[in-house]
């Protein structure tokens, strides 16, 4: 943009931070204020700072373990997917990738599917033995947390890792190769070198996700562990302590903002065009005995990893294996319609009992807002940003301090000052909307933004000059170009608001949940109906973020990242 | 020293290489000059070890390399994007063969400061190789290849990316550093003045297979086939049809011309283009009636500094001709080659 005046700038700034302002930054004050106010101070006598350094302990032990093992995973399946072709590649890959899109109750119910006590694994166990119990108790352990955030997590190393190594010049391992080096030199001296910023910005990334991990510790962990995100609610929602809750928070809360400056400084790439790859592509097929081998293992390896848990899941939703709660004698075995069917029925036994088809009504209504919320405000503040006003140095971390604050702290927040009149007496619970457009913002404004900066002045004088005012210039150029990145965007809220699980657990009413609120519940509750109804609804919502991601991968331009 | 023995090789499904075979001696500048996508970079990364032949043997001193690995050939290969270690310096980049090597570490310095003092850049040493020029990395590459002493040297168009005044000037310090260092070398380009400057011997890759291998002066003098005349940029090409063969005539377009006796017979109607090289032509103004000379029109002339670049047209067909003199556009003209310095090639 030619001109760089101060108050238009300031002027597309105002209803993004204004937004911000009410509904980030006064909860986040609240958050302050709970924890230095005098209730606190008196409740010192009570405070323990066990309650402080468990959670702290555990979630830097277990975010730390998942990023290793997601290393170990992560790092060679980028090279496969790096280096060579092989048949059903790209299938394997968007599947690989998946992951990253799917909710975290998503994730945890497909692994209760596998290892859990009425999981595919126990069940052919009982049924192979003659057992009456499940055998394997691999659920609520570490084992289990480890495990899933495996599988999360190494879309994000394939992704950010594997970019790097296919765009690093093949080259420059050859030229070690002729200077002498051998294979493992090459990749030591050479290779890993000039990967490491990727490395450590996606090893950092892995950890900050690990570290805040709320559904899958909740889930599969069970209550013997919890990360400091966990027991912030379980203070929170379970012992109504919001001194240590928003004390918990606020630790969290600098240290994941720490994480991700640091995140931020290593993921510059340090040497421009001279490590990059002069040709289009690096592929080729394993021409070695130990390459085909490798290929073999990983592409076996990836598959268990990634496929088992996704058709564990898929496939347990439509079987019945056990009777239902209060059913006598033999229940009938086998291929079953009926937990899908079951999603339309109102079986209204209990108070909190709510019909599933309420909950996918819930959903899909809360993501239509969050949609009209997050991509005005989200496009809004990527044309601010892509205007180079001074304003904007001031005001750009202002605005991406949102990026560190976790779902459980923003719900904490609301909790705090949102909870009275008219927010909570309203008929619609509009929090829940507002904290799913905070969540989703960050990767409106990072999938704009490029876009917004890429249109060519020129475009936009030429069109001027061709008679068109400003607002044809906007409709005919602006939104054309853009128009991609905008969907991207959308189809983004969509699913992240579909399946965010941590500020809608604080958030929903009991009476109007969410989709993964409603699986929490029902999953969580004794009975083969409840856990099918809750796969049934699981296996949708996997459906539709499969699509969505698809969606996202066929309409995204190549080559631009999501971090 | 090196025995290239009948590589073949496809790439993408298509035939890339259909039996190549060649030597190189000791000592000697070995020049593969072909067209892009000619595979001449693929027969470099096969005799490296970098890629396998589908079938093909690369023999040095006799012995098989089927199964030596890349780091243990001890050949150097300078590669046309050249490479160089983005996280290293310059002295980096030079010493990581010798550290691969184990040297002591008085010798790698020793070995590195010698091969900044033979580019020329020793106040360099402690630079990032990113912040260089095209120049500047050119030579880090070769003295980085050079540091190891390799027993045979191989350059991809090792001056493709640099402008002209700098590929002049760099061919020069190349044929003086190589000649000293009597290293075999097989040097690719796309480029044929640099391969004639450079090279002791010229293959010509085509198609997958090594259309003509000789000196520069050989395949300047006697190119196999019309392609190769037209690849090296000889001249003139004209289609003709053998019209009488006592003596031997061609009938082109233009003009019949009297060329020398072939040694393989030629029989009349056989079509055969002729080579008409530009520095042979004969110019006049006066048309008088000699043999092998016809009448054309200037449409052309352009100054080139040492002659004038004549386009001339002759019965639909153009043709260049080099002249002492300038010509004035649209006049008349009379050329002539002298039969014996026409070259027929059949058509097969």
């Amino acid at each position: 943009m030619t001109k760089r005046s101060a108050p238009l700038t300031f002027a597309l700034w105002l209803i993004p931070l204004a937004f911000l302002a009410f509904f980030f930054y006064q909860p986040l004050i609240a958050i302050f204020r709970v924890v230095f106010s005098e209730r606190f101070s008196q409740g010192w006598a009570l405070f323990e700072w066990s309650q402080v350094i468990k959670p702290l302990r555990f979630s830097f032990l277990q975010a730390i373990l998942s990023t290793l093992l997601t290393l170990a995973v992560g790092l060679p399946a980028a090279w496969l997917f790096a280096r060579f072709e092989f048949p059903g590649r790209q299938t394997l890959r968007a599947v690989s990738l998946l992951p990253f899109i799917l909710p975290t109750v998503v994730v945890a119910a497909a692994f209760n599917t596998l290892i859990g006590p009425q999981g595919w694994i126990n069940r052919a166990l009982m049924a192979l033995f003659n057992l009456s119990a499940p055998p394997l108790k691999l659920l609520n352990s570490l084992f289990a947390i480890l495990l899933a955030h495996v599988f999360y997590n190494t879309s994000i190393i394939i992704r950010i890792v594997g970019a790097a190594w296919s765009r690093l010049n093949p080259r420059l391992e050859h030229a070690a190769r002729l200077l002498g080096a051998k294979p493992w030199q090459a990749f030591t001296k050479v290779t890993l070198p000039l990967l490491t910023p990727s490395l450590l910005s996606a090893s950092l990334l892995v950890f900050l996700f690990d570290f805040t991990s709320f559904g899958v510790v909740l889930m599969l962990g069970g209550p013997r562990f919890s990360t400091i995100e966990v027991e912030i609610y379980n203070q929170a929602m379970n012992r109504f302590n919001l001194p240590v809750a928003g004390l918990l928070s606020l630790i969290q809360l600098g240290i994941t903002l720490l994480v991700t400056l640091l995140q931020n400084r290593v993921n510059t790439p340090r040497y421009g065009k001279a490590a990059l790859n002069p040709e289009r592509s690096a592929l080729s097929r394993p021409a070695k005995p130990w390459q085909k081998t490798f290929v073999v293992l990983m592409v076996v390896c990836l598959i268990g990893l990634f496929a088992v848990p996704i058709f564990s899941l898929i496939t347990r939703s439509f079987v019945t294996l056990e009777a239902d709660r209060g059913q006598r004698g033999e229940a009938a075995l086998g291929f079953t319609l009926r937990y899908y069917r079951e999603l339309f029925h109102n079986r209204s036994g209990s108070i909190f009992y709510v019909p599933p088809i309420q909950a996918i009504r819930n959903s899909l209504v809360y993501s239509g807002v969050a949609i009209l919320i997050a991509g005005s405000l989200g496009t809004l503040s990527a044309y601010a940003m892509a205007r180079h006003a001074r304003l904007n140095r001031l005001l750009e971390p202002l605005f991406m301090l949102p990026l560190g604050a976790s779902a459980v702290t923003l719900g904490l927040g609301f909790l705090l000052v949102f909870n009275r009149a008219p927010w909570v007496n309203s008929s619609f619970p509009i929090m829940v909307p507002i904290a799913h457009s905070l969540i989703a913002l960050p990767f409106v404004v990072r999938t704009m933004l490029p876009a917004v900066r890429g249109i060519p002045v020129s475009l936009r004088e030429a069109s001027r000059s061709l008679g068109a005012n400003p607002l044809q210039v906007l409709l005919r150029v602006d939104l054309p170009i853009l128009l991609r990145n905008l969907l991207v965007s959308l189809v983004f809220v969509f699913t992240i608001s579909l399946g965010e699980f941590g500020a809608s657990s604080f958030l929903s009413n009991p009476h109007a949940p969410t989709i993964p609120v409603a699986i929490y519940r029902y999953i969580s509750q004794p009975g083969a109906l409840n856990y099918g109804q809750a796969l049934a609804m699981s296996s949708l919502l996997l459906l539709v973020c499969g699509l969505g991601s698809l969606l996202i991968e066929k309409i995204r331009l190549p080559g631009e990242e999501l971090f | 020293m090196l025995e290239v023995q009948n590589l073949i090789k496809d790439y993408e499904n298509k035939p890339l290489l259909k039996g190549v075979s060649f030597t190189v001696d000791k000592g000697q500048l070995v020049c593969l000059l072909g067209a892009s996508g000619s595979g001449k970079s693929t027969v470099l990364r096969i005799i490296a070890g970098l890629e396998e032949p589908q079938s093909g043997a690369v023999l040095w001193q006799g012995q098989n390399l089927r199964d030596t690995p890349t780091h243990k050939r001890g050949f150097g290969l300078m590669f046309q994007d050249y490479a160089l270690f983005p996280h290293k310096t310059v002295a980096q980049n030079i010493a990581f063969g010798l550290q691969m090597q184990r040297l002591p570490e008085d010798e790698i310095a020793q070995r590195v400061r010698a091969g900044l003092e033979s580019i020329r850049m020793q106040s360099f040493a402690d630079r990032p190789v990113t912040e260089l020029s095209g120049g500047e990395q050119q030579r880090v590459a070769l003295a980085r290849a050079l540091a190891l002493s390799p027993s045979l040297l191989m350059l991809d168009e090792p001056l493709g990316a640099l402008d002209h005044t700098l590929r002049t000037q760099l061919i020069q310090e190349l044929r003086a550093m190589l000649r000293q260092s009597q290293i075999p070398v097989i040097y690719v380009t796309h480029d044929r003045e640099e391969a004639f400057g450079l090279a002791d011997r010229l293959l010509i890759l085509h198609e997958g297979v090594i259309l003509q291998q000789g000196t520069p002066q050989e395949l300047f003098k006697q190119p196999a086939s019309p392609w190769v005349a037209e690849f090296l940029g000889l001249g003139n090409l004209v289609p003709g049809v053998v019209s009488q063969t006592e003596p031997l005539t061609v009938k082109t377009a233009f003009a019949e011309l009297s060329v020398p006796t072939q040694r393989q017979t030629l029989v009349a109607g056989q079509e055969c283009k002729l080579l008409l090289r530009p520095e042979d032509a004969l110019l006049s103004s006066a048309a008088t009636p000699e043999s092998n000379a016809f009448g054309c029109v200037v449409r052309d002339s352009r100054f080139m500094g040492e002659y004038h670049q004549l386009e001339l047209l002759c019965g639909g067909v153009s043709l260049l001709a080099r002249s002492q003199e300038p010509a004035q556009i649209g006049a008349g003209l009379q050329a002539q080659w002298s039969p014996e310095r026409i070259q027929v090639f059949p058509n097969s």
